[in-house]
């Protein structure tokens, strides 16, 4: 095989990653390019061991310690894929974006150890100075990706005690003086290597990446995940990219910048939708101070409160109801519940439509998923930009388990979340809102929404009223 | 164009790549951008590429070590990656049948 073949068959991978992209664009498009992506795996991983078993002179028993690592990886990866609970996805993917920072950090330093089997140099000699570069910027990027994805990880799962994997934010004096002291460190021991390649230099770098990792996301709170995650995503993806640079492969570099353009612009989609900006979300602290400042200053205000039998007999004499489903419904398990009652509604001639703010869920559509799931059908689900017009015309909005996404505090100047993009429930002729109790949301902000005349709350576990107002729709 | 570093024909395809990336990604109805997340951890994965080399011709322990375990860990996500797109995917695909079979009884 030669190695002008390699690279074309590496250019066909290439293409195919992209098309697996490309599928996403539409439902019914996107098993064609997830088979695309598949094949594209598979052409790169038979052409690489094609690759071995050629610069190896022909003597496959290199490949056994691959195939060893294939089965074992590979084995792990089925499982959890089939196991695990969409609810759960949002750790299923920090863990994925942990285990690419990691293998990045092992390949950076099998290939500052041995530089020549990788091909960067000949038997013996030195890596090239650019190389130093990109091989310690590689394991760099890798160690922040693996670190911060695991205290990601923790805070995504929230069922561990330990204080860095808690969903509050952890701050201390002068948190971003340390933070840039290690940043110009890292600078001071990438110069060191790329001017002497002190292999201790190299290592330096690396293990100030882990620290680094861990010190950038314990101050993000846990209402700013979907962004964090998001921004781990294309971390994944820079770091791919970089130990394609070092490994002077074109296809590393291809796969890299499509994920890490990919994780930035989710970044960006969920910093809009939450009104933060990106700055504010790195630099952390969000969370804490919010929910104390305004805690104590309220007052009780009446709202009108009703039964899951009255807000039933309301539904049913509506022609056009639009449901809110909020993380709280996931948390309730309630997906289901609300399915067989929008199929209710509908039997009985009333048009039924999901609206779907975009942070409604805990990554980047996730609540669309979890409908999914419970086999709601997508074409009856709608995001935020394509359903704000129509609540006007709506008879009754359900709102479950949703709070900030719907507050029309958004839309006065001067208030905590003044800006956010928001579901406009409030022009609805009724709004029944199910919730738990009266108490705030992330942004710790009460809700103008309740308090208005037309709005009536059911007080409740989400999948309780639910199904009680099924009960009462029949 | 010969005698060009080869660092910079590596910028030129990084820079091509991410403008192509930012073109196709902004097309991803936001519905699936879950998919999205797992099936890029799914391809960022290809580093499986670099991996393999390093399992298969270091001859070093170290080499050997860090080399198995980046394609165990590479390899993790392969299969988690695309599969778990594949079994959400397949969430969305099953609804279609179903409005179909609906809407053919009507």
């Amino acid at each position: 095989m030669s190695i002008n073949l390699v690279v074309l068959l590496y250019l066909v991978a290439s293409i195919c990653f992209i098309q697996a992209l490309k599928g996403l664009s539409h439902p019914t498009t996107s098993i064609k390019g997830n088979r695309f992506g598949m094949a594209g795996m598979a052409i790169a991983v038979i052409t690489t061991a094609a690759l071995i078993y050629k610069l190896a002179n022909d003597n496959a028993f290199g490949l056994s310690y691959v195939l060893a690592g294939l089965v074992v990886g590979g084995g792990i990866g089925t499982v959890m894929a089939k196991r695990v609970e969409m609810t759960k996805m949002p750790e299923l993917v920090a863990f994925m974006h942990s285990m690419i920072g990691l293998a990045a950090v092992f390949i950076a330093v099998a290939a500052v150890y041995e530089p020549s089997a990788l091909g960067i140099t000949a038997k013996g000699g030195a890596i090239a100075g650019g190389n130093r570069i990109e091989l310690a910027l590689g394991a760099f990027i890798g160690a922040v990706t693996f670190s911060g994805s695991v205290i990601a990880f923790g805070k995504l799962s929230g069922k561990y005690k330990f204080r860095l994997f808690q969903g509050a934010p952890v701050t201390f004096k002068g948190q971003h003086a340390i933070n840039a002291i290690l940043g110009l460190a890292v600078l001071f021991f990438m110069f060191g290597f790329w001017h002497s390649e002190s292999k201790m230099d190299f290592l330096i770098v690396t293990a100030l990446g882990f620290i680094l990792g861990v010190l950038i996301i314990i101050p993000i709170g846990g209402a700013d995940m979907p962004v964090v995650v998001s921004m781990l995503n294309s971390y994944s993806g820079w770091a791919a990219a970089g130990i394609g640079f070092s490994l002077n492969n074109p296809m590393l570099i291809i796969a890299g910048s499509l994920v890490g353009s990919s994780g930035a612009i989710l970044s960006d989609i969920m910093c809009k939708a939450m009104n933060r900006s990106f700055i504010s979300v790195i630099l952390g602290g969000f969370g804490a101070e919010a929910g104390t400042a305004v805690a104590g200053s309220k007052e009780q205000r009446p709202v009108k409160s009703g039964s899951a039998d009255d807000a039933a007999f309301m539904l049913s004499n509506a022609d056009t109801v639009v449901i809110v489903p909020g993380y709280g419904l996931a948390v309730a398990r309630a997906q289901h519940a609300v399915k067989e009652l929008a199929h209710k509604l509908t039997a009985k001639g009333i048009k039924v439509k999901y609206a779907i703010h975009p942070v409604a869920g805990r990554m980047p559509g996730h609540m669309n998923v979890l409908l999914a799931e419970a086999e709601v059908p997508y074409d009856q689900v709608f995001e935020m930009d394509e359903i704000n017009s129509e609540f006007a015309d709506t008879d009754v909005v359900l709102v479950l388990g949703a709070n900030d996404v719907v507050n029309p505090l958004a839309l006065e100047k001067g208030s905590a979340i003044y800006g956010m993009p928001i579901l406009e429930a409030y022009k609805a002729r009724t709004v029944i809102v199910n919730k738990r109790s009266m108490a705030s949301g992330y942004a710790g902000l009460d809700n103008e929404l309740f308090y208005m005349p037309k709005t009536m709350m059911v007080f409740g576990d989400a999948k309780g009223v639910v199904e009680a107002m099924l009960k009462g729709v029949e | 164009m010969t005698g060009v570093d080869h660092t910079l024909i590596n910028l030129i395809i990084f820079v091509l790549a991410i403008y192509v990336g930012y073109h196709v990604v902004w097309n991803v109805t936001p519905a699936l951008h879950t998919p999205l997340m797992a099936v890029t951890n799914a391809i960022s994965a290809i580093i499986v590429v670099g991996a393999m080399l390093a399992a298969g011709l270091t001859e070093t322990t170290l080499g050997k070590v860090m080399g198995v375990g980046a394609v165990a860990l590479a390899a993790v996500n392969i299969f988690g990656g695309f599969l778990v797109t594949r079994r959400m995917l397949e969430m969305f695909k099953k609804k279609e049948r179903k409005t179909e079979v609906v809407e053919a009884k009507k």
